[in-house]
């Protein structure tokens, strides 16, 4: 018996999202006393006995060119036999986008229980439990899974990778890999960026910047802290920044470990996007705006004059000139 | 061409979250239902404007959900569904609902069946996919555009620090967010129209639930905020620092 863990590698490096599953999973696998197993798709170049550090003994590769883009079925197909062949009892995905769209399709397949967007791990005391947040963030829902194999996409930053020592084993796995469907013709990714849902820290500012050309001192600030940037919906909507940014009920949902809001009034909808962060910052001239009701620390204070003030404090905390 | 858009009620943002029987049950009193946004906004204006471009595609709605559900699927016939099928059973495991629209789109036999993204309230973001797996299609999450040329679609997707466009034929099971469609409002024509288009109601098909609620928590209630004086932002800089040791 194991606890499968899905290693997001598809681009020959691992997601930090998936060495978040990979703690969370193996962390699993010591409450029942299991095996924990990893399983990557595609030919990675990056070191994967060394992810045994996160407490993996094994990790399953299957290599096929046919696997380079994802094409959810063909993946969900790979990973039910790996699963099978290790004796999954619970398999673990990170809940990105990629996640999204395996775990469901690979649950259907093998009639195993989703939970889709856990927060803690399982409680095993009595069946198997899993908390989610629902309801925007406003409270947790504890799913019950009975099914023999049970599924669990953990939610980005919700828990901490730990590393310790130790390698896995890394074994190919010959998989029967279906031709896919699906064709990707193009890739367009920001590198070098930090990735919104995976941040620690973002930096969002909304309507009260004004414009598009003050976002200087946000990217500023945002860099300083290796930051992700974020922003309110109407600002993303008049094309001061771009949709990717986008936090809130309609937009992503995050949970950095600290989020920064400037000239953000604080409307439900965006906090159902943002509430799950550990620290909330907010920077707002008006000291009646609600967002000062759901942060830890609050500038009552005009952003253009406080950002700057706040950048030269960062640097002079980390020694930068 | 023949659309399946799943819509599915959620309560509204602003409503009031609260917890009943020993904080197992959610208290529906005084809740207000809406079409969930991403059902809305997206899947169902986007195969609105598919059918605008070829007026021989027929939109059909389908949702699994009690008589309460009823004047939010008006509300999408308004919009400019052509008929609606309400599978009439109430369950939030996803797979349940997916057995069930899933064997909504065999009988139709539909080119293209569409949802949300995600519902707001339980954020499964699984319906999609399971769907696909039990019509054993090709299924594209978190699509931001969709573009229809014969049989062959092509679709931008999100994935993780960008996009990716991608192609496949149909029958195909799409989940769609963000930028695939402009929201609408439902126009007076479309509303009294609505009040005369087919909503059958159906009993469910025999499907296993594999996972069940067993209850609800209230997150703890914040501290309060420590307010910082604008003129003293090192303070801020030292609480970030040292007490919530975030930076
Ligand atoms: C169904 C629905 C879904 C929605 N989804 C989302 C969503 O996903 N995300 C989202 O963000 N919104 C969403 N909204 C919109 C939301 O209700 C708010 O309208 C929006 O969040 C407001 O954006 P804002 O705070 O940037 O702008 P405003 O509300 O205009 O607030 C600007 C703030 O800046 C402050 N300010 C002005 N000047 C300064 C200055 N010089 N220094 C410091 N502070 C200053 C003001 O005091 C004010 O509080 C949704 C709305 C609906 C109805
Ligand atoms: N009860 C339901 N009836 C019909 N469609 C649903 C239902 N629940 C969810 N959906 C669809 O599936 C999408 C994803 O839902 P979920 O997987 O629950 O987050 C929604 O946006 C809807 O389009």
């Amino acid at each position: 018996m194991s606890v499968l863990i899905f290693i997001d590698a598809a681009e020959g490096q691992v997601k930090k999202s998936s060495l978040e599953a990979l703690t969370y999973g193996a962390k699993i696998s010591e409450q029942l006393g299991v095996a924990a197993e990893g399983v990557v798709l595609g030919n990675v170049t990056e070191d994967l006995a060394a992810l045994g550090k996160y407490g993996v003994k094994k990790i399953h590769q299957v290599s096929n060119d046919a696997l380079k883009n994802l094409d959810a079925q063909v993946y969900a197909n790979v990973i039910a036999q790996v699963a099978q062949a290790s004796g999954a009892t619970v398999i673990v995905f990170s809940n990105s986008m990629d996640g999204k769209a395996i775990a469901p399709r690979l649950s259907a397949r093998m009639k195993a229980g989703l939970v889709a967007g856990a927060v803690a791990l399982p409680d095993t005391s009595n069946g198997f439990t899993v908390k989610k947040s629902v309801f925007s963030g406003k409270a947790f829902a504890n799913i019950s899974v009975a099914t023999p194999v049970k599924i669990i996409s953990l939610s980005p930053n919700a828990y901490k990778t730990v590393a310790g020592e130790g390698t896995a084993e890394v074994v190919a796995f010959s998989a029967t890999v279906d031709t896919p469907k699906v064709k990707v013709t193009s890739v367009n990714k920001a590198s070098g960026e930090v990735s919104l849902t995976e941040a620690e820290i973002v930096v969002s500012a909304g309507r009260g910047l004004k414009g598009p050309e003050n976002w200087g001192m946000v990217e500023e600030l945002a860099k300083l802290l290796h930051a992700a940037t974020a922003c309110s919906r109407p600002v993303a909507d008049a094309d001061w920044r771009p949709h990717n940014e986008h936090v809130g009920q309609t937009g992503f949902a995050i949970a950095p470990n600290l989020y920064i809001a400037i000239g953000i009034s604080g409307a439900i909808q965006h906090l159902a996007g943002v509430n799950r962060s550990k620290v909330i910052v907010v920077i707002n001239k008006d000291s009646e705006a609600p967002f000062f009701k759901a942060a830890d620390y609050g500038i009552v204070g005009d952003a253009f004059e406080v950002v700057p003030k706040l950048i030269e404090s960062i640097k002079k905390l980390k020694g930068v000139a | 061409m023949k659309i399946l858009v799943c819509i599915s009620k959620t309560p509204d943002t602003t409503a009031k979250i609260a917890f009943t029987d020993n904080n197992t049950k959610f208290d529906e009193s005084g809740v207000q239902w809406i079409i969930n946004p991403y059902d809305e906004w997206y899947a169902l204006v986007r195969a609105i404007e598919l059918k605008e471009a070829d007026a021989s595609t027929v939109i059909h709605l389908v949702t699994v959900a009690g008589a309460d559900a009823d004047p939010i699927i008006r509300k999408a016939l308004a919009l400019g569904g052509d008929e609606a099928i309400r599978v009439n059973a109430n369950s939030h495991d996803s797979f349940y609902i997916a057995s069930q629209i899933a064997d909504v789109a065999k009988q139709g036999g539909y080119d293209l069946v569409l949802t949300g993204k995600e519902t707001i309230d339980y954020k499964g973001s699984s319906i999609g996919g399971m769907v696909a797996e039990l019509l054993d299609q090709p299924f594209i999450s978190l699509a931001a555009k969709l573009e229809l040329a014969g049989t062959k679609a092509t679709l931008t997707r999100e994935i993780e620090g960008g996009e990716e466009i991608c192609e496949a034929e149909l029958p195909l099971v799409v989940s769609a967010q963000k930028g695939m469609a402009e929201a609408r409002i439902p126009n007076m024509r479309g509303i009294m129209a609505a009040r005369t288009k087919p909503l059958k109601v159906v009993e469910p098909v025999a499907a296993d639930s594999l996972t069940t609620v067993s209850g609800f928590d209230l997150p703890p209630a914040k501290a309060g905020v420590t307010l910082v004086d604008p003129e003293n932002v090192d303070e801020l800089v030292r609480f970030l620092h040292e007490e919530a040791k975030a930076i």
